[in-house]
C-alpha cells in the first residue's frame, strides 16, 4: 500500500517533507484550541529548516504532527513521497492507517526531544542499541557495533556504559541524537534540543547537530538559537499564533524581516 | 583533640518530662500484657507447645504457602492484563475491566469464595464449543473444580483487582514522554508496554504488591468458605475443636501466621530498598548516581538501575495507591 513505488520516485525533485493547510485543534467543541491554523511548508531534501517563534506559536506542535505524535486536524504531511497516518483510497476517501503502519512510518523519522526521554534503566549504549533490536530484528552484536559508532561520533565513546542519570544534559542530549540516528533516519526532529541545557552546554550539542547538517541529513529544527539559525539553516520559517508568518533564507528573515511580528520577536531574543 | 569549629555550641535540650512519664505509662501497660499472657493458665501453653509442629499444623502451613502464591501468581499476571484493559483504546475493554474491579471489589471475598465453592451446583457441566454453538467436549465441574482450585481461583480472582488498581497506578507513574520517545523511534505499543513502561512502573508496583501478598497471606483463613479444609487455619481450628481447647489451637494459628509475615516483611525491606523506595532518606546510596557503568554484582547493578531510575525523574513517587482495607 504504501513505499516502494514512492521511493524509487524519491528524486531530488520531490521534497522530504511536503505541509499542505495543516490545521491543528486540541480538543473539540467550545474547550477547542486551535494551535494550527493553516500551514503549508515545503523542506527540500538535506536541506535544514529552523523553525523560529514565541511559545505558544504551534512550531512544537507542528514538528509533533510530521511524525503523527498529534494527529493532525486537517490538511495533510506528506514525508519522503509517502503520506503520514492516512491512505487515500482511488475514491478518494481518507483512512486512518494501522498503528503498526504508522510506528512502521516513523522508524524513517528521528526525534529529539527537548527533555532527552532517554530510557533510564538502559545504559546509553542500551538506549542507542534498543529500537534497531527490537524494531528493525538486527543482532545484538550488529547493533552494538553501531551504537558503539554512533557514540563515538557524538562524542561520547568513553560514556556507553553510563546510565543517563549518570549523565550531563548535553551527554545525555547527545546520547538521544545517536539513539535517533540508529534507526538511519531520512529525517530528523528537533524540539528545542537545547531548551533544557546549561547554557554551557548547548554548544556541545549544537556542534553535533552542524555536524549533521553538513553531512547533508534532512532537518527541521525548532530552537531559540538565532545563532545556529544563521549559521547553519537553509531555511529559516517563523511562525505566530499557529501560521508561518515569514520564511525565507536566514539572511533575510533573520537579519531583515520584512514582517512587524517577526521583527518583534528577533528584538526580543537577539 | 583540636575541634575545628570554636565555641561548639553545648546547650541544655528542652526539658520533656511528659515524655518519661508516657513511656513509664506504655511501659508499665505492656509488662501487664505480658504478665496476662504467660501467666493466665487458660492460653495452656503447654499445649500451644505440643501442637505448634503437629504434622497436621505444618501440613497446614504448606498448603496456606501454596495458596498464597499461587493466587498471587495468577492475580499478578491477571492484574497487568485487567490494568492495560484499563488503559485501552477500545471502550469495551475500558468498561468490562472497569466492571471487573468494580465487581470484585465491591464484594467480600468471603461471599466470592462461597459462590466459587457452589460452582458445581450453579453449572453441573462445564464444556468446550463455540460460544451459542456447538460443543466439542463437556466435563463434571466438580470433578474439574476442586476445593483447591476453587479456593485458589477465588482468591486469585478477587486479588487481581486489587492488584490492577496498583499496577495501573504504576503505569501511570511513568513519564509520557518515555511512551513518545519509544514511539518516535518507531516501536509498537506493545513493545513500548514491554520494554520501556512496565520496567519503570515496578518500581512503584513491586511495593504494594508486596503488602498484599501479607494480607493474602491471612486472606486464606476464609477459604474454610468454599470449603477448603486443609489450611493453616481450619487444621488448627478442627484441632482445638476435637481437643475441646480453642484458645490455644488459635494461639498456635496467629503464631504461624507471624512467624510467616515476618519472613515476608524482610522479603518486603529487601525488595522495597532494591525499588528504590524511600530513597533519600537513606545514607551511602546516593554515590549510586556517581558510579562508573556496570561493575561490582548482578544484583548491586540492579539495585543501582532502580536509584537511576528514580533519579532521572522519569516516574512520580505518589501515585494513588489502593491498599485492601
Amino acid at each position: 500500500m504504501t513505499t516502494t513505488s514512492s521511493t524509487d520516485a524519491g528524486t531530488t525533485a520531490t521534497p522530504m517533507v511536503e505541509v499542505r493547510g495543516v490545521h491543528k485543534e486540541f480538543g473539540r467543541g467550545a474547550d477547542a484550541v486551535h494551535v494550527l491554523r493553516g500551514v503549508d511548508l515545503t523542506v527540500a531534501r538535506g536541506s535544514v529548516t529552523v523553525v523560529l517563534g514565541p511559545s505558544g506559536s504551534g512550531k512544537s506542535t507542528l514538528l509533533r504532527c510530521v511524525n503523527e505524535l498529534e494527529e493532525i486536524t486537517a490538511g495533510s504531511i506528506v514525508v519522503d513521497g509517502e503520506r503520514m497516518g492516512y491512505r487515500e483510497d482511488a475514491k478518494g476517501v481518507l483512512h486512518r492507517l494501522h498503528p503498526k503502519v504508522i510506528a512502521r512510518q516513523r522508524q524513517r523519522i528521528g526525534m529529539v526531544f527537548q527533555r532527552f526521554h532517554l530510557f533510564p534503566h538502559m545504559t546509553a549504549l542500551e538506549n542507542v542499541m534498543e529500537a534497531p533490536v527490537q524494531v528493525r530484528g538486527m543482532s545484538k552484536r550488529d547493533a552494538r557495533t553501531r551504537a558503539l559508532q554512533l557514540l563515538e561520533r557524538v562524542g561520547l565513546g568513553d560514556r556507553t556504559d553510563h546510565y543517563p542519570a549518570q549523565l550531563s544534559g548535553g551527554q545525555q542530549q547527545r546520547v538521544a541524537i545517536a539513539r535517533a540516528l540508529a534507526m538511519d533516519p531520512e529525517l530528523m526532529l528537533f524540539d528545542e534540543p537545547t531548551s533544557a541545557l546549561d547554557p554551557e552546554l548547548v554548544g556541545e550539542v549544537l556542534a553535533v547537530m552542524k555536524d549533521l547538517a553538513a553531512d547533508g541529513m534532512t532537518m527541521i529544527v525548532v530552537t531559540h538559537e538565532i545563532g545556529f539559525a544563521r549559521e547553519v539553516a537553509d531555511h529559516v520559517v517563523f511562525m505566530d499564533q499557529g501560521v508561518i508568518v515569514e520564511e525565507g533564507a536566514p539572511a533575510q528573515v533573520i537579519d531583515s524581516p520584512r514582517e512587524q511580528r517577526t521583527q518583534e520577536f528577533l528584538a526580543h531574543v537577539l | 583533640m583540636s575541634d575545628p569549629i570554636p565555641h561548639r555550641i553545648h546547650a541544655r535540650p528542652v526539658p520533656r518530662p511528659g515524655r518519661f512519664l508516657a513511656a513509664a505509662v506504655v511501659l508499665v501497660l505492656a509488662a501487664m500484657v505480658v504478665n496476662g499472657l504467660v501467666t493466665n493458665p487458660n492460653y495452656r501453653w503447654d499445649t500451644v507447645w505440643l501442637y505448634l509442629r503437629d504434622v497436621v499444623v505444618i501440613r497446614g502451613v504448606m498448603w496456606t504457602l501454596v495458596l498464597t502464591f499461587g493466587s498471587m501468581a495468577i492475580a499478578v499476571v491477571l492484574a497487568v492484563l485487567l490494568a492495560v484493559m484499563r488503559r485501552s483504546d477500545n471502550p469495551v475493554m475500558r468498561w468490562v475491566a472497569w466492571a471487573y474491579i468494580w465487581f470484585f471489589r465491591g464484594t467480600p471475598i468471603y461471599t466470592q469464595l462461597v459462590f466459587w465453592g457452589l460452582l458445581a451446583v450453579l453449572y453441573p457441566r462445564l464444556s468446550l464449543g463455540i460460544p451459542f454453538g456447538p460443543e466439542f467436549f463437556s466435563f463434571s465441574t466438580r470433578d474439574v473444580i476442586t476445593a483447591f482450585w476453587a479456593a485458589l481461583i477465588g482468591l486469585a480472582l478477587n486479588e487481581a483487582a486489587y492488584l490492577a488498581e496498583i499496577v495501573r497506578a504504576g503505569l501511570s507513574s511513568v513519564d509520557p514522554g518515555q511512551t513518545e520517545a519509544a514511539k518516535a523511534l518507531g516501536m509498537k505499543d506493545s513493545k513500548i508496554l514491554r520494554r520501556v513502561v512496565l520496567p519503570q512502573a515496578m518500581r512503584v508496583i513491586v511495593p504494594p504488591t508486596g503488602n498484599e501478598t501479607i494480607s493474602m497471606l491471612k486472606t486464606t483463613s476464609l477459604v474454610i468458605a468454599v470449603p477448603f479444609t486443609h489450611d493453616l487455619f481450619y487444621a488448627t481450628n478442627a484441632i482445638g475443636n476435637r481437643l475441646y481447647q480453642t484458645i490455644p489451637l488459635l494461639v498456635i494459628a496467629a503464631i504461624w501466621y507471624l512467624l510467616i509475615t515476618s519472613v515476608l516483611m524482610v522479603g518486603q525491606h529487601y525488595l522495597e530498598r532494591y525499588y528504590g523506595r524511600g530513597f533519600g532518606t537513606e545514607t551511602g546510596r546516593r554515590r549510586a548516581g556517581g558510579g562508573t557503568g556496570p561493575s561490582g554484582s548482578r544484583k548491586e547493578r540492579k539495585a543501582r538501575k532502580q536509584d537511576l531510575i528514580r533519579q532521572s525523574g522519569t516516574t512520580k513517587d505518589d501515585p494513588f495507591l489502593e491498599v485492601t482495607p
